[in-house]
């Protein structure tokens, strides 16, 4: 984040910026982001996708709610029309990058030992191992997680929220943080609704509200190509966006910070 | 957990503070957080002594400050306090609302040592 700007400082602490002094001490006030050499690290990589024209998606899930499943899907859809890089973030195996590959995709496996999540500095080694000449869209595929994935910024533009069906419906009600950062949430698996009797759809994106996102809803299924068109409608009409940001100099942060947002702009 | 990782960046954050004030070293350090920044109070207080061994803020108190969430009403414009999984209007329930604190994970300030002053001629 920035120091110059004032984005750190909200109505709540505002009231904090100065202390009064104790005496043999020196009380200074800094009101920084925490995470602010994240912060700015997903700044610079979100410049570097910038000046490419390069939309970048960061997939976030519990573990095994489809997310490679629907990378394999979307990449073959969009073969023809965009061309795509995907890193891959999970604690051990080459396992997900191999299996995009095998769709003629560019794809980079971060293997984070025990991180349980990616951060700006792994997504920005990762970009000097990977080639982005000419790519329209890089997919994140972050670790599956969802607690800690949603307090970093990796320098994406969007974040999507996968929940598969056989989880419950009230994961957003569970996992505030994760779901209040989706632009966008896919329930996944959709066919297996059928077989299914305790997950409402309905429910869920009740839930997503009540965190006060208006992020869409989409309902797919990856496997049994079910309600793919609108995700990838979705998708095309997020890199037109990204296209016209880019040509007017502005950039767009992930819900994570949605005051920031507005804030930030991109500098020439 | 993250927790960690938040703790050896607030270290860091801290180290420069103490550099730029050519401080001898800190002993008091706020955190303001609140529940929506997904960082846990208590894991980051256990995580601090660790991340901070043997550095010039290894005594000091870290002193957390919980903030509370509140949400601003885009459709009744009612300031009100929220839950964490129930970020709508408390006023008139609508869902159409913007966070106004419970998301911050904000070092506030830093109390810090000066150079120790000259002992008194006697």
């Amino acid at each position: 984040m920035c120091d110059t700007c004032g984005c750190n400082l909200t109505p709540g602490n505002r009231h904090l910026a100065f202390k009064p002094v104790a005496p043999g001490t020196t009380a200074v006030s800094v009101l920084k982001g925490l995470l602010a050499k994240n912060d700015d690290q997903a700044t610079h990589n979100r410049a570097h996708f910038d000046r490419r024209g390069i939309l970048a998606v960061n997939l976030m899930s519990s573990p095994g709610s489809g997310k490679t499943a629907l990378l394999e899907a979307t990449l073959t859809a969009l073969k023809d029309e965009f061309t795509c890089a995907v890193i891959e973030g999970d604690l051990e195996t080459e396992n997900d990058a191999e299996r995009i590959r095998a769709l003629g995709v560019r794809a980079h496996q971060i293997v984070t030992g025990t991180a349980c999540h990616l951060d700006a500095h792994l997504v920005h080694d990762a970009l000097h191992q990977i080639d982005l000449d000419g790519v329209d869209i890089l997919f994140i595929e972050n670790v599956g997680n969802l607690v800690c994935p949603a307090s970093f910024d990796l320098g994406q533009h969007l974040n999507v929220t996968l929940l598969s069906v056989t989880e419950g419906d009230d994961k957003p009600a569970k996992y505030p943080v994760m779901f209040r950062a989706a632009d966008a949430m896919l329930l996944t698996k959709t066919d297996l609704l059928a077989v299914l009797d305790d997950f409402d759809p309905d429910k869920a994106e009740a839930h997503l509200r009540e965190l006060a996102n208006p992020a869409p809803v989409m309902r797919l299924s990856a496997r049994k190509a079910l309600g793919m068109e609108a995700w990838l409608a979705w998708l095309r009409s997020e890199l037109a966006a990204q296209r016209a940001r880019v040509k007017n100099g502005q950039t767009r942060r992930p819900a994570i910070q949605p005051d920031g947002q507005q804030l930030h702009r991109a500098r020439a | 957990m993250h927790e960690l990782a938040v703790a050896q960046a607030l270290v860091e954050q801290v180290e420069s503070v103490i550099r730029q004030h050519r401080a001898q070293s800190a002993s008091l350090i706020r955190v303001r957080i609140g529940p929506l920044s997904g960082v846990v109070a208590e894991l980051l207080a256990n995580a601090f002594p660790l991340a901070a061994a043997g550095s010039r803020m290894e005594h000091a108190v870290l002193d957390l400050v919980a903030a509370p969430i509140t949400v601003r009403c885009e459709t009744c414009g009612a300031q009100t306090e929220a839950a964490m999984n129930r970020l709508v209007c408390g006023a008139c329930g609508d869902w159409h609302t913007r966070i106004t604190s419970g998301d911050e994970l904000v070092l506030e300030s830093v109390e810090l040592e000066t150079a120790p002053t000259l002992a008194p001629n006697s």
